[in-house]
């Protein structure tokens, strides 16, 4: 048994086991922390699976994003935990919920067990168009040329998410402020992080959405970045959510999308294809569809943690 | 040379694994949160501290270094902020003795 | 054994995991919770999936690789969105529970909004 393959099974075991703390301990807090755990875990797994984009954001999204919006959650509703927890299945629903369980894992393992040899790949025909997009990270010249159909939808199914979440506000707080207004210590260690550390934060989520071209990295790592750090601002008391009511904040969220789509219709003009892109300005393209993109990932993720609007517009 | 720092990178990472694997312990077998939050953060900042001092030699100069060395800082900051915040977390949740 | 073998393996595990705790526990968040377990189980196999594409000096085949991280996002603003639906719930009904026998336990419950 090689070093390598050692420390894959251990990280594979470790992850098992905290799977199987989040399902059985009992107070959820503790299982969102576990979670978090988790996601971290499996970004080593990505690392291991030679997958740097995506452990970059199983670590950002996976990890950060959605253990802070579960963290407030499980706050907000510890209350209604003990009520819940009476209601617990008996052992009849639990042993054919175990059978079940282990039949979808084993009809899984066997899949995997059975997948061809030699693995169907792209790779090869992605490498070989990549001097087409002039982009040198072939991850991005998937996400923004090959298959940008995806990612256009995808924009626009997270930003209909936020929708959905502003559209639970009740009819008092319609266009209000999102989420509570928080209020911390303004001498206290977390105002400190929070004056100190967005500008870090902001270089190193604009260099990882800038190096994205070439290397392991790109908008959504980035823009989540950007998002934590106005969260942290928030979090910390020192400025408030915008109400959703703003233009300026509703511009910025529909601005990616319809550059996006305006440019693909464009191609379909200049390059004979919907989202195609002319010969030669491939590079520029998709740079501008990914600054478009930027601040609407950044506020609609980030927004996305906020949650629904409580709180009475301003007047 | 290529040797002697090849030993001094060996035995600074496992000088910060074992700070690592006494921090978990003391994670696991403390009393309360304070002193659990104490071995924690000791982990982190030593621990850490010595495997990134250790993979300085093996790194590339000078963008890696800094890198190595900017990740140690953030973490130092962060584990110090979320140490701090969960032990007023803690004090506010309990009576003070 | 390979890596992505064992990672495939241990993807299948964690769907199991993931769908025993849906079905098991009656919370909410915590079925939100067993929910993205499975989803991170999905992300695994295709992940493992995409490390067998390995070819011209790449680590993996960057087709799957590009649309785990669009699921991921994807994934994350389907949380949000399941999580904001249990917050209205708890602000509308003051509980949380999903028991078909849940409005008479709220009208005696009042919300403390």
């Amino acid at each position: 048994m090689t070093l390598a393959l050692a420390v894959d099974i251990s990280l594979t075991l470790l992850v098992l086991a905290v799977a199987g703390w989040i399902i059985a301990v009992r107070d959820t807090f503790a299982a969102v922390i576990g979670f978090v755990a988790y996601g971290l875990l499996l970004a080593l797994i990505w690392v291991r699976l030679a997958a740097p984009d995506v452990a970059l954001t199983e670590a950002a999204i996976g990890g950060g994003l959605t253990g802070a919006l579960l963290i407030g959650a499980a706050g907000r509703l510890r209350k209604t935990e003990a009520a819940t927890r009476a209601e617990y299945p008996g052992v009849l629903i639990r042993t054919l919920a175990a059978i079940l369980a282990v039949t979808v894992a084993a009809a899984l393992a066997v899949g995997v067990l059975a997948l061809p040899d030699p693995a169907p790949t792209l790779a090869p025909a992605a490498v070989a168009s990549l001097a087409t997009t002039g982009v040198g990270n072939p991850v991005t010249a998937v996400l923004l040329a090959f298959r940008s159909m995806d990612t256009l939808l995808e924009a626009i199914v997270v930003l209909l998410a936020l929708l959905g979440v502003w559209s639970l506000a009740p009819d008092r707080a319609w266009g209000g402020y999102p989420g509570p207004r928080h209020h911390a210590d303004p001498d206290g260690i977390l105002a400190y992080l929070a004056r100190f550390l967005p500008p870090i934060g902001i270089i190193v989520g604009l260099y990882i959405f800038w190096i994205g071209a070439d290397l392991p990295g790109g908008k959504f790592q980035g823009a989540t970045i950007l998002a934590a750090m106005w969260l942290l601002v928030i979090e910390a008391g020192l400025a408030d959510t915008p109400p959703i009511s703003r233009t300026w904040l509703r511009v910025l969220l529909v601005i990616g999308p319809l550059v996006f789509i305006a440019i693909g219709f464009a191609g379909s003009i200049t390059a004979g294809a919907v989202l195609a892109y002319p010969e030669g300005y491939a590079k520029p393209l998709i740079v501008a569809i990914e600054i478009a993109l930027m601040p609407t990932l950044v506020l609609t993720l980030a927004l996305l943690v906020a949650g629904t609007p409580q709180r009475m517009p301003p007047q | 040379m290529s040797l002697v720092l090849n030993i001094f990178t060996i035995i600074a990472v496992l000088a910060g694994t074992f700070f690592f694997l006494a921090g978990t312990v003391g994670l696991l077998r403390f009393p309360d949160t304070l002193t659990r939050l104490h071995a924690l953060t000791k982990a982190d900042n030593l621990g850490l501290g010595l495997v990134v001092m250790g993979l300085l030699p093996q790194a590339e100069w000078p963008f890696d270094v800094i890198k190595l060395i900017a990740i140690w800082l953030f973490t130092l900051l962060a584990g110090a902020t979320v140490g701090q915040l969960m032990a007023q977390a803690a004090r506010r949740g309990q009576p003070t003795p | 054994m390979n890596a992505s073998t064992l990672f495939g393996l241990c993807a299948a595990a964690l769907v199991g995991v993931g769908l025993y705790g849906l079905i098991v526990n009656p919370q909410p968040l915590r079925k939100i919770l067993a929910f993205n377990l499975i989803g991170c189980g999905v992300f695994l196999l295709f992940g493992a999936i995409a490390r067998r594409g390995a070819a011209v000096g790449m680590g993996g085949d960057p087709v799957p690789q590009a649309l785990l991280i669009t699921g991921i996002v994807v994934a994350f603003s389907a949380t949000a969105l399941a999580v904001a639906l249990v917050l209205r719930l708890f602000d509308e009904t003051g509980s949380v529970t999903l028991a078909s026998d849940a409005p008479a336990k709220a009208q005696a419950d009042p919300p403390d909004a």
